[in-house]
């Protein structure tokens, strides 16, 4: 059992999972966010990983990616900057970020970086569930890394089994088919759409995310889940120089 | 469009892969409408009703079949039998109509009610609006920023046939980026859009698909080489690169005629060392882009190089996957012009043979230039499109 599974198992409920982009605002930000989010009370990190072409984002993720490449972040720095990770943060951490950067790098090489730096898993969204089962399920699993798949409204019950069986950790519930940092609304249909997802009873914990932006949202969407991820939100804010105790206050109300 | 190959190896299999490229790498919110029209897209196409519909438009709609013609005074100056195939005599400009009629009676028997497309110089943008006007379906083309300033005639061509033109303002704002764009449309209208791409790139069915409507022109071809000549096969087959889809039209029923050989023109722009090129087979590495397994121009992070050329329509960091396995196999010689190249060609088909090609097509023409050729030998050179839309190039240029 890994950090991450060892949180899944002891927190059921109101986990709050925060994504921001390694190298942003500034290049050297990425641990210092991430002690901060950890003293702030998240209890689990999504690190992306930049990418020039991000197609499953919207502009906020877009322009901080834009800006940690222009600061000069890859994976390389990345890892080197995750040394000291696990002398300074506790809550378990995975990387996001899309298929073309982890390729070049060498897959087996990224898994064996994450497991030395002491990252828990991934999650690479353009990385199909088919490719995935022939080529790197092994290997993810030989470094101990959990893959998280997303599923969407449309996600068909028969290929939401299959990506249960096929995954560790949690699955990535999307609120709706959308790019990132679109604000949700939770409507009837979003709720009924929840509902369904929850009362499969999969193996595997549920977190949603997209779209959530503020306390209502959160409690809103993580009251049908383990809990629920904030990006776009937490990006903005720290782009704009706010403090990240304030932001994750402003979501947890304490 | 139909084909039973004794040797499948230059085709796609069963997994959506053409040997080590090709696939579906696409995030999980396109996968039940990639996975709709991959489960229908043979289905529909071998419909003889499809087929029919298909076939009609093409000739009493399109045009087809496009001529092909033997250009007499090329053909002198270059020792060999020099044949163009017309798709610049195409309704509106160039090849990509042919895929664009494909793909919107696709679409309809998908249940699409709007739809979405990416274009760089703007053609596959007008080919789409037109036969969204042509169907009376709602058409959405997202175009770079910086291409809708460079293209402005073809942004009024889209808008008065009805399109809605929505400008890429992220990235390089030009095609890789209305590409992004695009495929954020997609994901967030997952359930009433059907997204025309213009090449033979992106996730497994597009390439296959998108060949197939394009097959069209090595069809044509075959037969009317034997007309003409008595023989099907020439000695060799030209046709430019950017993505891919003409040339891969080009080659298509070709491609297991191995005494055939395929070359593919890729720009070089101002040189393939320059830092402002296109040359992707020679410049890039195996990656993914856009949804497929290829060979794209990046940096040794994995990050998307942008590319350069003078013709927006060559003007993108990849190829598609068909064309990285013709290229790793050796079946295709993949080869490049540089951007004065290209003009010089252009200047000279106009002044030799009375036809203005377009850029993209110049970049074939040009290589006829620095081929060994030999009396009675013959080749086919595709002229995709027509000169039109790059007047204003030529004339800064050429100082017309």
């Amino acid at each position: 059992m890994n950090r991450l599974e060892a949180l899944f198992s002891k927190k059921k409920q109101n986990i709050l999972s925060i994504y921001y982009t390694a190298g942003y605002p500034a290049l050297n930000d990425t641990l210092r966010i991430a002690e901060e989010l950890e003293a702030a009370g998240a209890d689990l990190l999504e690190i992306g990983f930049p990418y020039s072409d991000p197609v499953a984002d919207g502009p906020v993720i877009q322009g901080s990616s834009k800006i940690a490449l222009d600061n000069g972040m890859n994976l390389k720095l990345l890892f080197e900057q995750l040394k000291d990770l696990r002398s300074r943060v506790n809550i378990p951490v995975l990387l996001m970020g899309y298929v073309n950067p982890m390729l070049q790098f060498g897959v087996e090489n990224f898994c064996r970086a994450c497991k030395e730096v002491g990252v828990d898993g991934c999650i690479v969204p353009d990385l199909p569930m088919a490719e995935y089962e022939r080529h790197y399920k092994t290997l993810f699993g030989s470094y101990d890394l959990c893959n998280i798949f997303l599923i969407t409204p449309q996600t068909s019950e028969e290929r939401i089994r299959k990506i249960d069986s096929l995954s560790r950790g949690f699955i990535y519930l999307l609120s709706s088919s959308a790019t990132t940092g679109k604000n949700l609304d939770v409507s009837e249909d979003t709720e009924a759409y929840f509902s369904r997802i929850q009362s499969m009873n999969l193996k595997n914990p549920l977190m949603i995310g997209f779209g959530i932006h503020d306390r209502h949202t959160f409690k809103k969407t993580a009251a049908y889940a383990s809990g629920a991820i904030i990006g776009s939100a937490f990006v903005k804010n720290i782009g704009e120089g706010k403090p990240v105790s304030d932001f994750i206050a402003s979501i947890t109300g304490t | 469009m139909q084909h039973n190959h004794k040797n499948m190896n230059y085709f796609v299999d069963e997994q959506g892969y053409y040997g080590d490229f090709g696939g579906a790498y696409i995030p999980e919110m396109l996968y039940p409408n990639v996975e709709e029209l991959r489960a229908n897209y043979l289905k529909i196409i071998a419909d003889p009703g499809f087929r029919a519909e298909f076939d009609q438009l093409l000739k009493d709609y399109v045009g087809r079949p496009s001529p092909l013609y033997r250009a007499g005074r090329l053909s002198e100056r270059y020792g060999a039998n020099i044949f163009l195939k017309r798709e610049d005599l195409n309704h509106t400009g160039a090849h990509k109509i042919n895929n664009t009629i494909g793909q919107i009676l696709m679409a309809e028997r998908l249940g699409k009610k709007r739809i979405i497309a990416e274009t760089g110089a703007g053609q596959h943008g007008v080919a789409t609006a037109t036969v969204c006007a042509l169907r009376g379906l709602e058409c959405v083309v997202y175009m770079g920023e910086i291409d809708i300033q460079r293209q402005a005639p073809n942004v009024a061509r889209m808008k008065m046939l009805g399109a809605k033109v929505v400008p890429a303002t992220s990235g390089s704002k030009t095609l890789k980026d209305a590409t992004n764009e695009a495929m954020r449309d997609w994901i967030n209208n997952p359930v009433d859009t059907h997204y025309i791409i213009g090449s033979v790139v992106g996730p497994h069915p597009y390439p296959d698909m998108v060949a197939r409507f394009q097959s069209v022109i090595s069809a044509e071809t075959k037969k009317q080489l034997l007309e003409q000549t008595g023989s099907a096969l020439p000695d060799f087959v030209l046709a430019c690169v950017g993505g891919g889809s003409n040339a891969i039209g080009m080659f298509y029923h070709f491609l297991d005629d191995t005494a055939v050989k395929l070359v593919a023109v890729e720009a070089a722009g101002k040189g393939v060392r320059s830092g402002y090129s296109a040359a992707t087979t020679l410049l890039g590495q195996e990656g993914v882009l856009h949804g497929s397994r290829s060979i794209l121009m990046q940096t040794e992070d994995g990050q998307v190089v942008e590319p350069h050329s003078v013709s927006a329509g060559l003007d993108y960091p990849g190829i598609g996957p068909q064309h990285a396995h013709l290229f790793k196999t050796g079946r295709g010689e993949y080869v490049s012009i540089t951007d004065e190249e290209s003009l010089q060609a252009g200047l000279l088909l106009t002044q030799m043979e009375g036809i203005i090609p377009a850029i993209e097509s110049a970049h074939a023409l040009a290589y006829l230039e620095k081929m060994d050729l030999k009396t009675g030998q013959s080749v086919v050179v595709c002229l995709s499109g027509r000169g039109d839309k790059d007047m204003e190039t030529y004339m800064k240029y050429f100082g017309l």
